[in-house]
C-alpha cells in the first residue's frame, strides 16, 4: 500500500510538471498550427527570471513567503513580454509559410534565447530553494516528501480547470475553438484572427514560463535547462493528440504514472517508457488519443 | 691537418645545406594549446568554468614565469602559450569535427582539456589517427586506455575505477555495519562505470553487504529526481551511490536534502567536492564526499608551496577556492609545460608524446606518476572526508579526510579494472 501511494504521488507530481509545461504547446499549436520549439525557452526563462529574484528579494531581506509572487510574476512577465515580442516580430510575418519553416523558425529562436540567457544570467546556475524550505516537509506512505513539490499537483489541477473554464464557458473560449476547428471561416465570421493568434501565443508562453517558474526551486537552474523539457513536452502532446488540451492532461498523466511505476519496479526501462508509450500511441491511433476533430473540405 | 681542415669545411657544408633545407627547426616563440572545456550547458558552472578558469590560471603563470620552483622558469619550452578556448558542448559527433578542425586547419601545437567521458573516447582514436599530442584532462572511463594502447593520448589523472574504490574503501571503514547499498548514476559510460567500479569492489570487500535490484539510472541532465529519491528512500539499503556531477548532482542534493534522505542514508557522492563552495549552508552534513582525486575541499589545507600558491592564486583571481576541476585542468597544462621543456618549443607530437610517457612529477596537491596504460594514463592517490558545515568560518569542511595511495586503488599496468576487481585486487599496497 505505501509504495503505491508513492508510485501514485510521484506520478501526479510529474505528471503535473509535463502538464504545465506542455498545456502551452498544445494550445499554441492547436489554435495556430505551430509547433514551437522555442517553447523550451519560455520554460528556460521562467525558471532563471524566478531564481534570479528570488534569491536578489532573499538578500534584500523579503520574507520567504514573496518568493510566491515572484514565481507568478515571472511567470507572467515571461509570458507577456517574449511571446508578444516573438509572435510579433518573427512569427506573423511567417503566417502564410510552409510550416516546416515556422518550425525552422522557433528552432532558430530557441538557440538564439539559450545564448542570451548566458549573456544575460551567466553560466553558474541559480539555487532559488527558499520556498520549498519555506512549505517543509511531511510524511506520506512511510517516506518524507517536501511539500512544495505536492503543491505542483494543485497548481496543475488550477491550470486545467482554468483552460477548461476558459474554452467553454467564455466567448474566449468560443472564438478560440471556432478558430481551431476552421481558421478560414473564424476570418469568414468577422473573428480578428490576428490578435487571437497574439493573445494566444503569449498564453502559451505564460504557462510555459509558468512550468519553469515553479519548478526552479527544486532544482539547480543551469544552462540548457530548456533543452529536456521540450523533449517530453512533445511526447505528451503527441500521444494526447496535439492541440487537445484533454489530451495533454490524458497524455501527462499516462507518461508521469507509468513511469514513476517503472523508476519503482523496473528502473531500467525508466527512460524506454516514455517513449514506448508514444510509440504505442502512435501505432493505432496516429493523430494522438484525442486529436480534436478537423473539418473536412471538398 | 690537411684531413681536419676537409673535416670541419665538410661539417659547415653539412650543417649550411641543413640550414638552407629548413633541416634544424628554429625554437618557437609561441605556441597554440586548444583547451575545450563545457562553456555551456548543466556542466559550465560547476565543471567547465572553474576548470577553464584553472588552465588559463596556470598558462598564465607558466607564460610569465611566475609558478613556485620547479616550474619558475618562462613559458613551455621557453615559447609563450596562446590558449583557444573552446566549448565542449554538444555531444561526441560535434567534439570530433571540431578536433579534427583544431587539427588540420587551425593547426594548433597540442589540445589539453575534456571533461566528459564520452567525449574523451570518441576523440581518443581520433588523435592517434591524427597523431596529435593530447592531454585528457578530467574525463574518468577507465576503457580509454583499456581498449587500445596510444602513442599521443594521454590522462594526468586517475580514472573512474580509483574513485570507486577508494570509496568502496572508505565506506568499508568508517561505516563496518552497512548491510545494504543502492546507486544514482547517469545513464552513460561515466555512471555505469562507476556503479559497476564501486558495486564490484564491495562484492569483494564487504561480501555481507547486498547490492539493491533496484538502481536507478535517469538519463543525463533528467534534473528532476523525485521519484528516484522516493524509490530510494523506501529501499531497505542503508547507503546511496552516486556520481553525479554538475547541475544533476546539484539538483540531487537539494532534493534529496528537502525530503530528508540523506539523513536516513549515508550519502556516497564521489564527485561532490565540486558542489562543496558553490552549496554552502544548502549541503548536507555527513555526506561521504569525493574529488576524483586529491583535489578541491579534500586538499584545500595542504601546506605545499605549489599547492598553498595554487589555492592563494585562485582565490585573489576568482574570489572562490578552487574545486576539483580547476586544479585538473591547471595540471594538466603544467603536464604540457613539463613536456615542452623536455622536448623544447619546436618538438614534433612524437617527441612531446616521448616527453611525457612514464615521467613522474609533483603536482600542485599531489604527485602524478604516468605509469599506466603504457605510461600515459596518471596514478594518483585518492580519498574521500565527511562533510561538515563550519559556522565560525561560514564555509563547508570535510573531516575524517583519508587517502589511500594509487596502488591501493588502481590495478597494476596491463590488467583491465574489471578483472583487476574481480580477481580480488592482487597486488593491492593499501
Amino acid at each position: 500500500m505505501e509504495t503505491f501511494l508513492t508510485i501514485l504521488l510521484d506520478g501526479l507530481q510529474f505528471s503535473s510538471y509535463l502538464f504545465i509545461v506542455s498545456a502551452g504547446l498544445t494550445i499554441i499549436f492547436g489554435v495556430m498550427k505551430i509547433l514551437n520549439v522555442c517553447h523550451g525557452s519560455f520554460y528556460a526563462w521562467g525558471a532563471y527570471t524566478s531564481a534570479f529574484f528570488i534569491g536578489k528579494f532573499s538578500e534584500m531581506g523579503m520574507p520567504d513567503g514573496w518568493g510566491f509572487l515572484v514565481i507568478l510574476a515571472s511567470a507572467i512577465v515571461v509570458g507577456l513580454v517574449l511571446g508578444f515580442l516573438i509572435e510579433q516580430v518573427i512569427l506573423k510575418h511567417m503566417y502564410h509559410r510552409d510550416e516546416v519553416l515556422i518550425v525552422l523558425a522557433t528552432f532558430g529562436l530557441f538557440l538564439v534565447l539559450e545564448d542570451v540567457i548566458l549573456i544575460a544570467f551567466g553560466t553558474d546556475p541559480y539555487f532559488a530553494y527558499q520556498p520549498m524550505a519555506l512549505l517543509d516537509s511531511v510524511e506520506m506512505g512511510g517516506i518524507v516528501r517536501d511539500v512544495y513539490g505536492l503543491t505542483l499537483i494543485g497548481v496543475a489541477a488550477m491550470v486545467a480547470i482554468g483552460c477548461w473554464f476558459l474554452l467553454n464557458k467564455t466567448k474566449w473560449g468560443t472564438i478560440l475553438k471556432a478558430v481551431i476547428f476552421d481558421r478560414e471561416m473564424g476570418i469568414a465570421m468577422g473573428i480578428n484572427v490576428p490578435l487571437v493568434y497574439t493573445l494566444t501565443f503569449i498564453g502559451g508562453a505564460i504557462l510555459g514560463g509558468l512550468g519553469g517558474a515553479y519548478i526552479a526551486p527544486t532544482i539547480s537552474v543551469a544552462p540548457g535547462l530548456g533543452t529536456e523539457v521540450i523533449v517530453l513536452s512533445f511526447a505528451v502532446v503527441v500521444v494526447g493528440g496535439m492541440g487537445s488540451i484533454m489530451g495533454a492532461a490524458i497524455g501527462s498523466l499516462i507518461i508521469g504514472l507509468l513511469r514513476a511505476l517503472a523508476v519503482h519496479e523496473l528502473p531500467q526501462v525508466e527512460l524506454f517508457v516514455v517513449f514506448a508509450v508514444m510509440a504505442v500511441v502512435l501505432v493505432f491511433r496516429p493523430e494522438g488519443l484525442f486529436a480534436p476533430a478537423k473539418p473536412r473540405k471538398i | 691537418m690537411k684531413k681536419r681542415f676537409m673535416t670541419h669545411a665538410l661539417g659547415m657544408v653539412a650543417a649550411s645545406a641543413l640550414v638552407f633545407t629548413g633541416g634544424i627547426a628554429q625554437a618557437k616563440d609561441s605556441i597554440t594549446i586548444a583547451v575545450p572545456s563545457f562553456l555551456t550547458g548543466g556542466a559550465a558552472g560547476p565543471f567547465g568554468i572553474p576548470a577553464m578558469n584553472g588552465a588559463k590560471m596556470v598558462a598564465d603563470a607558466i607564460n610569465k614565469g611566475t609558478l613556485p620552483a620547479p616550474y619558475n622558469t618562462k613559458g613551455f619550452g621557453g615559447a609563450s602559450a596562446t590558449l583557444i578556448e573552446l566549448d565542449e558542448g554538444g555531444g561526441a559527433t560535434k567534439q570530433v569535427a571540431e578536433y579534427r578542425n583544431l587539427v588540420e586547419k587551425r593547426n594548433v601545437d597540442a589540445i589539453v582539456g575534456y571533461i566528459s567521458s564520452g567525449n574523451c573516447q570518441a576523440l581518443a582514436p581520433i588523435a592517434e589517427e591524427l597523431k596529435q599530442f593530447t592531454i585528457f584532462a578530467t574525463c574518468g572511463t577507465p576503457r580509454i586506455f583499456e581498449e587500445a594502447p596510444r602513442k599521443y593520448v594521454f590522462r594526468t589523472m586517475g580514472h573512474a575505477t580509483s574513485d570507486n574504490v577508494a570509496a568502496a574503501m572508505y565506506v568499508k571503514e568508517k561505516f563496518p555495519d552497512m548491510k545494504g547499498y543502492t546507486g544514482i548514476n547517469q545513464n552513460y559510460a561515466w555512471g555505469q562505470d562507476s556503479w559497476r567500479d564501486f558495486d564490484l569492489t564491495l562484492k569483494q570487500i564487504m561480501p555481507n553487504s547486498k547490492a539493491s535490484e533496484k538502481t536507478q539510472f535517469p538519463k543525463i541532465f533528467a534534473g528532476q529526481y523525485g521519484s528516484e529519491i522516493s524509490a530510494m528512500s523506501l529501499d531497505k539499503a542503508d547507503l546511496i551511490h552516486t556520481s553525479f556531477w554538475g547541475g544533476d548532482l546539484e539538483a540531487f542534493i537539494f532534493q534529496g536534502a528537502a525530503r530528508g534522505l540523506f539523513k536516513k542514508k549515508i550519502g556516497v557522492m564521489t564527485v561532490g567536492g565540486t558542489a562543496a563552495y558553490r552549496l554552502g549552508k544548502k549541503l548536507p552534513d555527513g555526506l561521504v564526499l569525493g574529488a576524483r582525486g586529491p583535489y578541491g575541499i579534500l586538499v584545500k589545507d595542504r601546506k605545499s608551496v605549489l599547492n598553498q600558491w595554487f589555492v592563494n592564486t585562485y582565490k585573489n583571481i576568482y574570489g572562490i577556492y578552487p574545486s576539483g576541476p580547476a586544479y585538473q585542468y591547471g595540471q594538466a597544462i603544467l603536464a604540457a609545460k613539463i613536456a615542452y621543456d623536455k622536448a623544447g618549443s619546436d618538438a614534433s607530437n612524437e617527441q612531446l608524446a616521448d616527453a611525457l610517457r612514464g615521467i613522474t612529477f609533483e603536482s600542485f596537491s599531489t604527485t602524478i606518476e604516468m605509469k599506466l596504460g603504457g605510461g600515459h594514463q596518471a596514478a594518483t592517490e585518492n580519498g574521500y572526508g565527511i562533510t561538515k558545515y563550519d559556522s565560525d568560518e561560514g564555509e563547508n569542511v570535510v573531516t575524517d579526510v583519508k587517502f589511500y595511495p594509487a596502488s591501493c586503488v588502481l590495478p597494476p599496468d596491463g590488467i583491465d579494472s574489471v578483472d583487476w576487481i574481480n580477481g580480488g585486487m592482487k597486488g593491492a599496497k593499501c
